[in-house]
């Protein structure tokens, strides 16, 4: 439902173009806690959404320098080939800006369709619960400052793994 | 004996409880089409995980539709045969046709630049999947998810 603004200067009802799209277009709030970004997926998504917010994560680790990304997903019922893609495309754009994406809460009837459809989701770390996410999350990064630590040596024989 | 009890399972006919149309134009009305379906399966009691994967599965076929047909047209039916429930689908556009059926069955093939996982996939999801096309006049994708399927 577009909003009509009352422009005090010109005295005429402003209905600019400005405000009718953003009244019309829903967004997915991006949240920065420490040097995560977190997701909280509230809605079923359409996939005009789903790559606004593939386009808006992608700007907000570059924006915040983020060094990992959450994505909870325990309210979406529904995660087709599409929404897989994306957020497959999500974790390795952010592995290239070197950030970690890990994705949590799905819900058990989801990964059953998942796996039956045939989406892969490689590259996607996952976690049972956001608590959980964290906890990996931080454990991940960790352990890449110590890889980069050890190849910077010369004695990288025993952090090979 | 085994044949008189085993003829009527066989040839039980196909009755439509619940009929209900609806049109895809764009994809703003998709949320729309799966919560319809969402409320039908609910209604004959579907299970969570079936639901799930109807839905999935409707959702793979209409954005098909959208994306190669420009939008068609959508029917919800809620079917009985026998004991069983179950709903069925039918998506049909005008669009340009699939001219190699047996093509666009197979996993990782798409014209688009999708994962080619739409049509091979749905069909893994729902109980029965019957796909009709011409070239030149459009396609229409027939599926059935039973209740207890």
């Amino acid at each position: 439902m577009p909003f009509l603004f009352w422009n005090w200067k010109s005295g005429k009802r402003d209905l600019s173009t400005k405000i009718f799209n953003t009244a019309k277009m829903e967004k997915i709030p991006i949240l920065k806690m420490g040097q995560f970004l977190l997701v909280t997926i509230q809605i079923d998504l359409y996939d005009r959404l789903a790559l606004n917010l593939e386009a808006d994560l992608i700007q907000m680790v570059r924006k915040t320098e983020a060094k990992g990304v959450l994505i909870d997903i325990s309210a979406v019922t529904i995660v087709d080939s599409f929404m897989g893609r994306i957020i497959g495309n999500i974790a390795n754009m952010c592995k290239i800006m070197d950030a970690e994406t890990i994705v949590v809460g799905m819900q058990p009837a989801v990964a059953i369709t998942l796996v039956e459809l045939g989406l892969p989701l490689t590259g996607v770390h996952t976690a049972l619960n956001v608590e959980r996410g964290m906890e990996l999350l931080r454990k991940k990064i960790l352990f890449n400052g110590k890889e980069t630590v050890a190849s910077d040596t010369d004695y990288t024989l025993d952090s090979s793994e | 004996m085994e044949k008189r009890l085993l003829l009527p399972i066989l040839t039980t006919p196909l009755t439509v409880l619940n009929k209900d149309a609806m049109l895809i134009n764009k994809e703003q009305d998709v949320v729309p089409f799966r919560n319809r379906v969402k409320e039908y399966a609910v209604k004959i009691g579907m299970g969570l995980v079936n639901q799930t994967k109807l839905i999935t599965a409707a959702s793979e076929l209409v954005r098909n539709m959208l994306r190669y047909g420009n939008g068609g047209e959508t029917i919800i039916e809620v079917i009985s045969k026998g004991r069983e429930n179950g709903i069925r689908l039918t998506f049909s556009d005008k669009g340009p046709g699939i001219p190699n059926i047996e093509q666009a069955m197979k996993d990782g093939f798409s014209t688009g630049k999708s994962l080619g996982l739409g049509l091979p996939g749905t069909k893994r999801l729902v109980n029965e999947f019957d796909i009709k096309s011409k070239v030149g006049e459009g396609t229409t994708v027939m599926i059935i998810k039973w209740k207890n399927g």
